[in-house]
């Protein structure tokens, strides 16, 4: 029973921890749908790893890559807006994924534990990936920090003065490809999104430089997932939706105190 | 020649199947200052970008030389109103670069007192010197300059342009800079090029702007002043076509017809 608890504490603390500075940037470079739609294509790649039999966290990063890809090439190529294009993948991507787990009527597949999470059932295999996953992107994050922070002020100074700004601009989506696949378990792929931003969102009005802000999201995200989890513990809510309902609920709160001169 | 910085031949860009840049031939040295001008949607931002490395030309070659340290001022800074970023954390992005560094460079542009300020929260004017100090702190053998004065007022212009010159001598960098308004850069500038797709005329502005008292006169007058006469032996109409009045004489490097 403490187990159980201890697993998706450890868990959604990991990935809060992780989803702090890295939603930092999903907000300062205004990436919630793509991250939205990354999310969605999730499923698609969860399908593809039960069909191929990979394991389902490679299959997923494998597959928002992927998305990532086609997104970046379908920009340049044709005329439509990236919100059209970003809805187009995120909900064909999603049907797909519906479409092709039917198929395969010899795996039972619980479609609400991947659309909504499934905290409580983190195994200490699935600690380990979420862990892993989370531990690789910090440190990515932290390595890259400054050239990322350079590429969000001005993509074309960052460029003038050396960085290699398409192989960053990459990165950056590889790793939200992995806290998606690791974020999968925790809150499901419908409520990613909310994990990266409502923190980060939450932490805007009150932090003086990037790195406050990418901290502060870190803490506001840490005590959601606490208070998430307390909320479903006593009252037997659904662990996910009750983490991002307690986040929004921070958020709110943070109009209520002062901001800082 | 050996003193090249950057050197253009025959460079022509194509966007969506209209010719932008024609057969642009262009050299900056050591020192000195060129500048762009031309009407909107002359392809001024075109070439700075070529120059700069960001677009690849389709045709002609863009020399740089080898090692070349560029200082970019870019035309404008939109960051996201979400990014809580002060004007020392934004130079600090230039790697090595400490608060006395930041401080230094803002005090040569004259902006050391909004070092503190976040970056979304200072005027105009006051943006340009910091977008400005952030070229300086890449100790730039050349310095490129879309629209350095956008957003300043006037007599704020002329002091941009003084700070340019300024800074030229003191650095001893080629300056590469695109500008509306001759009037207010001609005492400032060593070669004008002027561009309409492809290079109309270039060369040295009048002798006016070595006289010492027309550059003093600079500051408070220079709109009815520095009137720069070049001349063109043909006109332009709205979609930058060449119309003759009277037949036009082709220049050794025009190639329309």
């Amino acid at each position: 029973m403490i187990d159980f608890l201890f697993n998706a504490l450890v868990a959604g603390l990991a990935l809060a921890l992780v989803a702090g500075p890295l939603g930092s940037f999903v907000v300062w470079r205004r990436m919630a749908y793509f991250g939205d739609t990354l999310s969605h294509a999730a499923l698609l790649g969860v399908a593809l790893g039960l069909a191929l039999n990979i394991a389902p966290m490679l299959a997923v990063t494998v597959g928002c890559v992927l998305i990532a890809v086609i997104l970046v090439t379908l920009q340049r190529r044709q005329p439509l807006a990236s919100d059209t294009l970003l809805g187009i993948l995120a909900h064909s991507t999603l049907s797909l994924g519906l479409v092709v787990l039917s198929f395969m009527r010899d795996v039972r597949v619980d479609l609400m534990s991947y659309l909504f999470g499934d905290l409580l059932a983190v195994s200490s295999t699935d600690l380990a990936w979420i862990v892993g996953g989370s531990v690789l992107v910090l440190v990515m994050l932290a390595l890259l920090w400054r050239p990322l922070l350079a590429m969000t002020v001005h993509e074309e100074l960052a460029r003038v003065e050396g960085l290699p700004v398409a192989a960053i601009r990459l990165t950056l989506m590889l790793l939200i490809a992995v806290v998606i696949a690791v974020a999968m378990k925790i809150v499901g792929v419908l409520l990613i999104t909310s994990l990266l931003i409502i923190p980060a969102a939450a932490a805007q009005r009150h932090a003086r430089t990037p790195e406050q802000m990418a901290l502060g999201a870190s803490v506001i995200g840490m005590i959601a997932v606490c208070a998430g989890l307390a909320l479903s513990w006593y009252q037997d809510t659904p662990a996910g939706p009750s983490i991002v309902v307690s986040a929004g609920a921070i958020f709110l709160l943070s109009f209520a105190l002062p901001r800082r001169a | 020649m050996s003193d090249a910085l950057i050197r253009l031949q025959d460079v022509a860009v194509r966007f969506g199947g209209q010719d932008v840049l024609q057969d642009v031939n262009l050299q900056l040295n050591a020192g000195e200052i060129v500048t762009l001008i031309g009407p909107n949607g002359a392809g001024k931002t075109t070439l700075v970008r070529s120059v700069l490395g960001l677009i690849k030309p389709d045709r002609g070659q863009v020399w740089r030389k080898p090692k070349l340290s560029i200082g970019y001022m870019p035309q404008k800074l939109s960051i996201d109103a979400t990014l809580p970023l002060s004007v020392l954390r934004f130079l600090r992005l230039v790697p090595g670069v400490d608060r006395a560094r930041a401080l230094a460079a803002l005090e040569e542009v004259g902006a050391a007192r909004v070092i503190d300020s976040p970056l979304q929260s200072i005027s105009g004017g006051e943006l340009q010197r910091v977008l400005l100090a952030r070229a300086l702190l890449r100790k730039p053998q050349l310095l490129v300059l879309d629209e350095p004065v956008q957003g300043v007022d006037v007599a704020g212009q002329a002091e941009l342009y003084r700070l340019i010159t300024k800074l030229r001598e003191r650095y001893g960098c080629g300056v590469l800079m695109v500008s509306h308004d001759l009037h207010l850069v001609m005492s400032t500038t060593d070669q004008v090029v002027c561009l309409n797709h492809h290079v109309c005329c270039s060369g040295h502005p009048e002798q006016v702007s070595g006289d010492p008292a027309f550059i003093e006169l600079f500051g408070q007058d220079a709109k009815s002043l520095a009137v720069y006469h070049h001349h063109h032996d043909h006109a332009h109409d709205l979609h930058g076509s060449v119309v003759t009045g009277k037949p036009h004489v082709h220049g050794p490097n025009c190639k329309h017809s």
